[in-house]
């Protein structure tokens, strides 16, 4: 028989005023098996804790219950303080009486009775627990960073910095991602590529980096400290040893007539060609969509003309598979696609232009070398219309329910940077609210309103249609309650963000979760924000949530924090609360090796005594406990109850169905 | 003696004889002509016993799982549908198919005395097959029944005809199909009301007498050990008081088989009380096949079963009820 | 008026740790009351909920049970609920067959930051399974009148 405390937390008022504490804790002593009961004011404090302890020696408890919040909320902290006291720390079980009761009853006896009822489904629980150990597996010490924007580059660049190795997977020919691509940034106005090229040439000089660009991730093993990856890397049909980056190609290339990503396609490039100036790794790419040579077998002119003999019209994807510790996702993000926004004539008019457009069309090394020329006739725009949440906080379904949280900022950059540059030009900005928390950032906000005279309009735009050659905007003016159309040369489009698509792809070969908009999901909102759900998995930028630069570097040396944490360790400690297998029940049927999403069993044959001296061979199922995620998928699978998940046992759950339908 | 069973009986010899085989598993004569029982056969002598007649309904796949673990290769006889029940078994790595000859034989559905016995007509000695009739010869003479009407009900809606996975076959004629569907009783159930369906399933399920019959003759039902068996599994009815057990058996029982349950309909067969549980488990194998595609266990003896399975788009179980499955 | 005393039907839920039994703690946080009946135990995936927690809860006297999980898709453990929602549609549509009121069974998905949602699907959930009133076929499917 168990020796079972249990120990009823006021939680201040949070319990205490709904849950008569007092009373729950005098009726508990009556469960068979509680030899000890107590209620406290705090028992995740530092005296609660002591109470714990003092209580498991002294009554010398085999069993706790605790009766509190959420385990999902002090679980970890009463385990580990019954541990300190000597009791395996599975043997407590949190019974939650605050979000799952105190917190939603308002009755007094109602709440009383139903944490009565929740403690006693948890000493029914506790009853069968059992003593757990953690196992042990080891760490290899090398970290993978999925996409190298500059949430890749900083994350790769702290783990680097601790002396681990550490690898940039990028999808793209070069790392720099979308900052790359931005032009000025706020709120001090520096230029991005300033910024943010000597970080990527320091990934290059490295020696603990390695890039590898032109690149993705095509499949992922294994585990928290021992994953083991396949990664593609994309023929590039350049040698990335031999090529010089001279650019010599990109001249002699007949095929010219590329869209340049890299510009939002407001230009052209060559089928062979380097996305930027100061891409790293400075090393061409062939477009086999668009190289005459790769699609007729006749041109060739960038092999005869390459000084390093780097082109290889031969090459083909290579597969190359490392083995990690930790790894960092910073898959990134892009403009939604606005086509279905009719209203604003994106699709329909060339001087509809988005914010990354824009970004391109001011910056010095874009299409049009930094001067402010519309698209349509290559004008200087003397009037300028920005339309801000164009797809965010838009319920309509058409668009992103989110704020995209960046765009406010950056359009009163676009609107300062060119009242600056063209003082002649009159700039309107739509908005819903302007949103600026952030340092300096309302300062920035207001320095536009009042110093650059950026005439903000609070209101939606109706519809963008033209007129004569002119862009009507046609939009409503809350405060001053009319409907104003303000004829603009051209319009600039604040488009909501969304998570990089590829990171669907990445969530489930990691086996992470996405959110409904695509965004990773991390462990804690609060608490845990850079962990993803699936250990050995870490968040940085775009692809957990909107953020701007400042956050999302933040956020990526929190992830380097975490991935250094995990790799300075040799060995992990394993959840022992994972699926074993009762081999004497066990049919050897191979039902709960096709619902392991982890292939975590396998199966053995092994001899058994069946009496009389016999022995028979049988095929029975075995767990590898360091795979098992402990979801205990195939313990329902299991016809004859062989396979049972430690800490959430078969027996355990039904106990734990009959105390609470106890009437 | 019918030539079919000659033809059996002779490859049983020479299986023996060669060596082939070490073991004939067939049908032995019982007391009665109308109770042959499964059994193994080691010798030549010992075939003397063999017999295959219309009361040889027992599907003989399951002794296999013990059986094929013994040295040497056994042959076994198989109609149509114990085919599916071996072929499910070696899907589920039961069965070392290596040491099995399966050889599967012909079978037009095979009697129930039961129903005989009720038509009046006891002390049965013979019953000869002719078409669609069937001259029982008994002790007191002899009567012509039609044989739809003396069929066990496994019989009556037989799922098919093919000899799946054999490595020969003894089938003298054409075999026929099964006069009914086999789902028409499950969608006569599903067009009554809740009430009425418990009240069926009540005044059914209240005669059982959990005599485990059904559990052990099935093959599907196979576990070295029965969940019921294992007080780990929380629902093995140890004290007095727990009445789930009693009470569940046989929802579990269905839940356990259900994917992996080829219909052979061996558990209504042997039921002493009679009780349609055929009807259980073909309830799961029109779901199945309603919601996520035709599906037959043993049918193949590899890939996965529909529960171990998914797709994306797969029906939501609050919606289950209105997606086709009523039909 | 003569005082009719309520029937309070019983209810089981079983939430998956990593959404539905963190949107029911989000419920909490938010104060989002459902009613005190619903109880949950919190297994790690809805894919550990075995037909027979279910059928015992109705055995030992569940009016309703229900099962939250992780929206399919967004499994914690990548196809738990996929699984899930195979054995729960079979299972529901069996015992619906059996003859077992439809409404006493459900499934639905909750992520982690619904809420809101949970107290809703809990209120609907027990408001409908009032309307049924107490759960007599499933206790004693097998034999005995009580």
């Amino acid at each position: 028989m168990q020796r079972i405390g249990v120990f009823i937390c006021w939680c201040g008022s949070n319990i205490a005023a709904t849950v008569d504490v007092k009373r729950v804790a005098e009726a508990i002593k009556a469960e068979p098996g509680v030899v000890y009961s107590a209620d406290y004011q705090y028992m995740c404090s530092e005296n609660g804790q002591q109470l714990l302890k003092n209580a498991i020696k002294e009554h010398n408890l085999t069993g706790v219950v605790i009766g509190s919040c959420s385990p999902r909320m002090h679980e970890a902290t009463f385990r580990r303080a019954a541990a300190e006291a000597g009791l395996n720390p599975y043997m407590l079980e949190v019974a939650n009486i605050r979000e799952q009761c105190s917190w939603i009853h308002k009755d007094m006896d109602e709440a009383t009775e139903k944490a009565l009822i929740l403690i006693r489904t948890a000493i029914a629980k506790v009853r069968l627990n059992t003593p757990l150990q953690e196992g042990e597996s080891p760490v290899t010490k090398r970290a993978l960073v999925i996409g190298g924007g500059i949430a890749g580059i900083q994350a790769a660049l702290d783990i680097a910095e601790a002396g681990f190795e550490v690898d940039i997977v990028e999808k793209n020919a070069t790392i720099g991602g979308r900052m790359a691509q931005l032009d000025k940034t706020f709120p001090t106005l520096d230029c991005s590529a300033c910024i943010l090229t000597p970080k990527m040439v320091d990934c290059a000089q490295s020696d603990k980096i390695d890039i590898l660009s032109y690149s993705e991730v095509e499949e992922v093993k294994g585990f928290v400290g021992n994953f083991k990856v396949k990664i593609r890397k994309k023929a590039r049909y350049v040698d990335e040893k031999k090529c010089t980056g001279c650019k010599v190609c990109m001249e002699k290339c007949p095929s010219k007539k590329g869209l340049n990503e890299f510009n939002m396609n407001l230009n052209n490039r060559t089928a062979i060609y380097i996305p930027f100036a100061q891409a790293i790794p400075n090393v061409a790419v062939i477009d086999p969509e668009q190289c005459i040579k790769l699609k007729t077998g006749k041109c060739g002119i960038c092999q005869k003309f390459c000084g390093a003999g780097a082109i290889n019209y031969e090459m083909k994807d290579e597969f190359v598979d490392r083995e990690y510790g930790a790894i960092v996702v910073a898959t990134g993000f892009r403009p939604i696609n606005i086509d279905a926004f009719n209203e604003y004539g994106y699709s329909d008019n060339a001087d509809v232009i988005t914010s990354l457009e824009l970004e391109r069309l001011m910056n010095a090394a874009g299409p049009t070398n930094g001067v402010l020329l519309r698209p349509s006739d290559k004008t200087h725009p003397k009037v300028i219309t920005f339309i801000q949440c164009v797809g965010s906080r838009d319920v309509s379904g058409c668009g992103k329910p989110y704020c995209s949280k960046v765009c406010c900022m950056y359009t009163a950059k676009h609107a300062m940077l060119i009242r600056e540059k063209y003082p002649d030009t009159e700039v309107h900005v739509f908005y819903i609210d302007v949103r600026t928390p952030g340092k300096n950032y309302d300062e920035f906000y207001r320095r536009a309103v009042e110093q650059y005279g950026v005439d903000y309009i609070k209101g939606m735009v109706g519809k963008v249609y033209n007129e004569n050659g002119k862009l009507m905007v046609q939009g409503s003016n809350l405060i001053d309650n009319e409907q104003v159309i303000i004829p603009s040369d051209l319009v600039v489009l604040a488009t909501a963000i969304e998570p990089e698509p590829s990171v669907r792809k990445i969530a489930t070969l990691l086996t992470a979760s996405i959110d409904t908009n695509n965004f990773m999901n991390e462990s804690h909102p609060k608490l845990r924000p850079v962990e993803s759900p699936t250990a050995g998995v870490y968040l940085a930028g775009m692809c957990q949530g909107p953020k701007d630069i400042p956050e999302t570097v933040s956020q990526a040396s929190a992830c380097a924090a975490k991935v250094i944490g995990l790799l300075v360790k040799d060995k992990l400690k394993t959840n022992p609360c994972v699926a074993h297998c009762n081999e004497m029940m066990c049919n050897g049927c191979s039902q709960c090796a096709n619902v392991c999403a982890y292939g975590a069993i396998t199966y053995v044959d092994k001899e058994f005594r069946i009496g009389g001296g016999k022995t028979e061979v049988r095929r029975v199922a075995s767990v590898n406990p360091a795979v098992c995620q402990g979801c205990g998928a195939c313990t329902v699978t299991c016809p004859s109850g062989a396979m049972d998940l430690s800490g959430f046992s078969s027996k355990q759950i039904m106990s734990e169905v009959e105390a609470i339908c106890k009437r | 003696m019918t030539d079919l069973e000659n033809k059996i009986i002779e490859r049983a010899e020479n299986l023996l004889e060669s060596g082939e085989a070490a073991r004939v598993v067939g049908w032995k004569k019982g007391e009665f002509y109308f109770d042959p029982s499964p059994a193994e056969f080691d010798s030549k002598e010992q075939l003397r016993d063999f017999v295959y007649n219309g009361f040889c309904g027992a599907n003989l796949s399951k002794y296999l799982i013990q059986v094929s673990k013994k040295p040497g290769k056994t042959a076994v006889f198989l109609k149509p549908c114990d085919t599916f029940s071996l072929n499910q078994l070696v899907k589920e790595h039961r069965v070392n198919r290596d040491n099995i000859i399966a050889i599967g034989i012909e079978c037009n559905g095979k009697l129930d005395i039961e129903k005989i016995k009720e038509k009046g007509v006891s002390a049965v000695t013979e019953a000869s097959e002719t078409g669609k009739e069937v001259t029982v010869s008994s002790l007191y003479g002899k009567s012509v029944m039609n044989k739809e009407d003396i069929l066990l009900i496994k019989c009556l809606t037989c799922k098919s005809k093919k000899l799946v996975g054999v490595d020969e076959t003894i089938v003298l004629g054409e075999m026929e199909e099964a006069p009914s569907d086999r789902f028409e009783e499950v969608e006569k159930l599903e067009k009554m009301t809740e009430a009425e369906r418990f009240a069926f399933w009540k005044s059914q399920l209240s005669k059982c007498i959990r005599c485990n019959a059904c559990r052990n003759v099935c093959p599907a039902c196979s576990c070295v050990k029965c969940v019921f068996d294992n007080p780990q599994s929380g629902v093995a009815a140890k004290a007095n008081d727990d009445e789930f057990e009693e009470q569940l058996f046989h929802i579990i029982r269905a839940f356990h088989v259900s994917g992996r349950c080829t219909d052979c309909g061996e558990c209504s067969r042997v039921c002493p009380q009679r009780i349609p549980l055929h009807l259980l488990n073909r309830k799961f194998i029109k779901d199945i096949n309603t919601c996520y595609g035709e599906y037959q266990a043993g049918e193949a003896a590899d890939g996965k079963t529909p529960l171990t399975d998914y797709t994306v788009g797969d029906v939501e179980p609050n919606d289950v009820f209105n997606a086709g499955v009523r039909k | 008026m003569q005082e009719i005393k309520e029937f309070v039907p019983n209810i089981v839920a079983f939430c998956c740790n990593w959404c539905s039994y963190a949107g029911a703690d989000l419920a909490g946080s938010g104060r989002l009351s459902y009613p005190a009946n619903v109880k949950i135990i919190r297994v790690p995936c809805s894919c550990r909920v075995n037909p027979m927690f279910i059928l015992k809860a109705f055995q030992r006297g569940a009016d309703g049970v229900i099962l939250c999980g992780c929206h399919p898709g967004d499994c914690h453990y990548v196809t738990g609920n996929y699984y899930t929602r195979r054995r729960m549609a079979m299972l529901f549509d069996f015992l619906n067959y059996m003859g077992i009121e439809k409404e006493r069974t459900r499934v639905e998905w909750v992520s982690a930051a619904e809420g809101a949602r949970f107290s809703q699907v809990m209120n609907d959930f027990v408001k409908k399974i009032t309307e049924l009133g107490e759960n007599r076929r499933i206790t004693d499917l097998r034999v005995k009148e009580k």
